[in-house]
């Protein structure tokens, strides 16, 4: 917005530094970090999780807990020319000002949301709260600003509660409220992360839209690159607490200038990079390999979940038919509710199979007992999506790489397993002293890292991959990937790579599975999958994802 | 419970490094959080665990510190003590209607007071922990009857099932022992609801966490699942457990000799039942009969329920205070730089 840049900046935030009291000691979250965020322009702050950009974010309304001590102004002007310094001002000061002056929309729309109250009723507290109107007027209000943010027929769904919207049409609510009192500046803190891509690329256009008609300046904090190419006019780049780089959007994907910003854009996995690695491995393989007999083979696969007392159960699963082939890696997209972690469960036996057939490494899994599955679960690996909960909090890193090797008596005990276990720490380039310390005081990477050394313990044929790296940062995902297809190549094994994130799967996949609603909607290769996608529901889930690249998605958006 | 981190520092909290001499030391439970504590909170853990101090070394040391037995009604040359004699150089505390010398009693007492909540508290929380691990982690219909079971035991007042089990199990026996075990015996049924139902809900959620979905995919046995995974993540709230229900044992206890099931005065020493019998002379103007046992009564019970009600606070990240720090001081945490640094690895 080239018009507003002589304008006075809505928000300015000069040397701001913030630390937290915690037990070890005072934190240092942000560290002099000076910004300006002018009406009309959407300021994206990019930076991986403890890089301090949401401590930024809440300081702009002054939402950070009692523990935080803060020093350096945070200037908010209102609409009527007046500014306010949260960080200085008294409880009522600010809170006149959050809402009128300033507004937030939040990661998570199901949690933001009361559930007991409508939605009206929950806008409507936020217009009351600033002066004296009305129950009609605020009423009114309420229904304007949800037609304004795309709520089909308002007048009636105002008095609706918020389970009854889903969670896309959440996130406008919350957008509403936070839109209620003209604010001239918005802080979206990842808002569209919770939420699927194709609900993504909709409330994306719905916050340029309102940017655009009601001259709000939007701070976006985002993790996701895709997200800043798509939305962005100004891009800060935040590590470490301290602001690295600040640029227009075009030039800093351009042109980043410092080594931090060059090494994130570069983790960033781009659809179609990896369709070439997919066509040269598929062109070594030997004669006859398709032919060979499967490690997995899913047939009219149906998984149901029990409904409750007079409720018909829920179909996750519904008859999919997919096959995945020795040495194989076989990535399964789909959106969350899509049954791709149903079916990955569902193979490692956690998940009763109820209609159709399973086999896995030549087990029949339906019906199968724990005394059945026996015999194959050595010859199986599972890496899961949270490497924080998988594992066990008082075993170190060693006795829960060990553990696999001890149970099917590989080892008598987690100390005589000790060579095997440095060697796999070793395999997925973790140091052998890592062995010694509790899974609470290493990083997301390095745990998942561990994670792929017990799965790999027992040298599987199949590894059954739920999304491994959802949970960490863009930067330590590319580590992950890397390590990955080294570990495959390497190593042979089949796998089931799950994941929400097409790029991802792409880049370590030699076949692609699409699921949507429980149903498989096209299989192949990535360039058949990616590159010409037979199905509707593919080639919506590829344009509403955001390439990094600000130029190539400005022209996508003219074109949808 | 060493290195909780809370939701706001987990950015940078670096893990506490407890290493070089006297690690082991500050690592232990209620060092840990006597460190970690500040303020009114350390305030009240301090008091409490000086007043749980006194009650154990009064206990074990009662017969070198008590000048008498608790049964002794006469001096070693055959004398009489009296009832009811005022404070005096001989009995520093009086003695009661019975003849016994107070401070005798109440020294002794806190010896029977100590030997049942230990037996109470040690028997329901083996019973109560393995019932709610089998309960928890099997479910089905096991798990549904034995959860009905502790609501029912719950819907009785406590004290009115302690004084039948103590009929029951005593029938009144007068033995020490005897005493002792049908007091804590019938403590511990009361108790054992409480152990069950706290260690079950742990149960149900850990079960459901990723590390035991990962070693069901090993295919671990049900047995080492249950030890190794489940049982060591769910019992981290039972310390608090312990020491809010060693105050309410004294109580119950102290209820039990009260109404007359407790343990009889000849054979050991016990604070409800010397309060019940100086019932009449409160009105007659004799007032150390009834104080010193009173006394003896609330101060144990509190000193247990300020550790435990301060450890509770210190447990939570969000309860727990904090020292604020003046200035915006400390350092930027380290987070992975990719690419310049490939992540820190020392």
């Amino acid at each position: 917005m080239t018009h507003t840049a002589d304008s006075a900046p809505v928000v300015r935030i000069d040397d701001l530094a913030v630390s937290f009291a915690t037990d070890a000691g005072p934190v240092r979250a942000v560290d002099g970090v000076s910004l300006d965020v002018r009406p009309g322009e959407v300021l994206a702050v990019v930076g991986e999780s403890g890089s301090g950009k949401t401590v930024t974010a809440k300081a702009i309304l002054g939402l950070l807990p009692a523990t935080a001590t803060t020093r350096g102004a945070v200037l908010v002007s209102a609409r009527d020319g007046g500014a306010t310094d949260v960080v200085s001002v008294s409880g009522s000061v600010l809170r006149q000002a959050r809402g009128r002056d300033v507004a937030m929309v939040f990661q998570e729309p199901s949690s933001v949301l009361n559930p007991v109250y409508t939605v009206g009723w929950q806008i409507a507290e936020g217009l009351r709260a600033h002066g004296k109107l009305s129950r009609k007027a605020a009423r009114a209000r309420a229904v304007e600003v949800l037609g304004r943010v795309g709520i089909p027929d308002p007048a009636e769904r105002v008095d609706y509660f918020p389970h009854q919207f889903s969670g896309g049409q959440k996130q406008r609510i919350v957008i509403a409220m936070a839109l209620a009192l003209d604010p001239g500046v918005i802080v979206a803190d990842e808002p569209t992360t919770a939420l699927d891509v194709t609900v993504q690329a909709e409330i994306l256009d719905l916050l340029r839209d309102l940017r655009d008609t009601t001259g709000t300046g939007i701070v976006l904090i985002t993790h996701n690159m895709g997200v800043v190419a798509d939305m962005a006019d100004r891009v800060a780049v935040m590590y470490q607490g301290q602001l690295v780089e600040q640029a227009p959007v075009g030039d800093l994907f351009a042109r980043p200038q410092e080594q931090y910003t060059k090494a994130l854009l570069a983790a960033v996995p781009k659809v179609g990079e990896g369709t070439a690695r997919a066509e040269e491995r598929a062109a070594t393989r030997p004669e006859g390999w398709a032919d060979g007999e499967p490690v997995v083979r899913a047939t009219e696969l149906t998984i149901t979940y029990p409904g409750g007392f007079r409720q018909p159960g829920f179909t996750a699963v519904d008859a999919v038919s997919l096959d995945i082939r020795q040495g194989e890696v076989l990535g399964l997209v789909g959106e969350s509710g899509s049954g791709k972690t149903t079916i990955a469960r569902a193979m490692a036996g956690l998940q009763p199979v109820t209609g159709g057939s399973l086999e896995v490494l030549g087990t029949q899994m339906r019906g199968a007992r724990s005394r059945d599955l026996r015999a194959m679960r050595p010859r199986l690996g599972f890496v899961f999506q949270d490497p924080a909960t998988s594992f066990n909090p008082l075993l170190t890193i060693a006795e829960c790489v060990a553990e696999p090797l001890v149970v099917h008596g590989r080892a008598a005990s987690p100390a005589a397993a000790r060579g095997r276990v440095d060697e796999l720490l070793e395999a997925v380039q973790l140091p052998r002293s890592f062995g010694d310390r509790f899974p609470h005081e290493l990083s997301g990477g390095q745990r998942q890292r561990a994670s792929l050394a017990r799965a790999l313990a027992l040298d599987p044929e199949l590894l059954i991959a739920d999304e491994p790296t959802s949970a960490l940062d863009v930067s330590v995902q590319a580590r992950v990937l890397e390590l990955f297809a080294e570990l495959q190549t390497e190593l042979g094994f089949a796998c089931l790579f799950v994941s929400h994130d097409l790029a991802v799967v792409d880049l370590v996949s030699d076949r692609i599975a699409v699921m949507y609603r429980g149903e498989l909607v096209e299989q192949g290769t990535g360039a058949q999958v990616l590159g010409a996608p037979s199905e509707d529901y593919t080639r919506r889930l590829l344009a509403s994802l955001p390439v990094p690249d600000p130029e190539i998605q400005a022209r996508r958006r003219r074109e949808r | 419970m060493a290195g909780e981190i809370s939701e706001v520092g987990i950015a940078g909290a670096a893990p506490e490094h407890l290493s070089g001499r006297g690690a082991w030391f500050r690592r232990l439970p209620v060092v840990h959080q006597l460190r970690q504590s500040m303020g009114l909170q350390r305030g009240m853990l301090v008091a409490g665990l000086v007043l749980c101090a006194v009650f154990v070394v009064t206990a074990v040391f009662a017969p070198v510190l008590a000048p008498f037995t608790g049964s002794q009604l006469r001096t070693g040359d055959g004398t009489s003590f009296g009832a009811q004699q005022p404070p005096s150089a001989e009995h520093w505390l009086g003695t009661t209607v019975g003849g016994y010398d107070v401070l005798s009693r109440v020294i002794w007492g806190a010896q029977t007071a100590l030997l049942v909540v230990i037996v109470a508290v040690a028997a329901s929380i083996v019973v109560g922990v393995l019932l709610g691990l089998v309960s928890g982690y099997f479910g089905g219909a096991l798990d549904r009857v034995l959860v009905v079971v502790a609501d029912a035991i719950y819907a009785f007042p406590s004290l009115l099932l302690a004084i039948l089990l103590a009929i029951v199990i005593s029938g009144g026996q007068s033995s020490m022992w005897g005493g002792i075990m049908a007091a804590a015996l019938s403590i511990t049924v009361v108790f054992v609801p409480q152990y069950f139902r706290v260690t079950r809900a742990e149960v149900v959620r850990v079960k459901a966490e990723a590390f035991v979905d990962s070693a069901r995919v090993l295919g671990t046995g049900h047995l080492r699942i249950m030890t190794r995974h489940v049982l060591r993540n769910s019992t981290r709230t039972l310390p608090l457990i312990v020491t809010l229900n060693a105050s309410e044992a004294i109580l119950t206890l102290a209820g039990l000799g009260f109404l007359g099931f407790g343990i009889e005065p000849t054979a050991a020493a016990e604070w409800g039942y010397d309060l019940q019998r100086s019932v009449a002379d409160v009105t007659s103007g004799i007032w150390w009969t009834a104080l010193f046992p009173g006394l003896a009564i609330v101060l144990a019970a509190m000193g247990m329920t300020l550790v435990g009600e301060s450890l509770n606070d210190l447990a939570d990240p969000r309860l727990r205070m904090r020292a604020a720090s003046a200035e915006v001081a400390g350092d930027v945490a380290e987070t992975s730089v990719p690419g310049t640094t490939k992540e820190t690895e020392e």
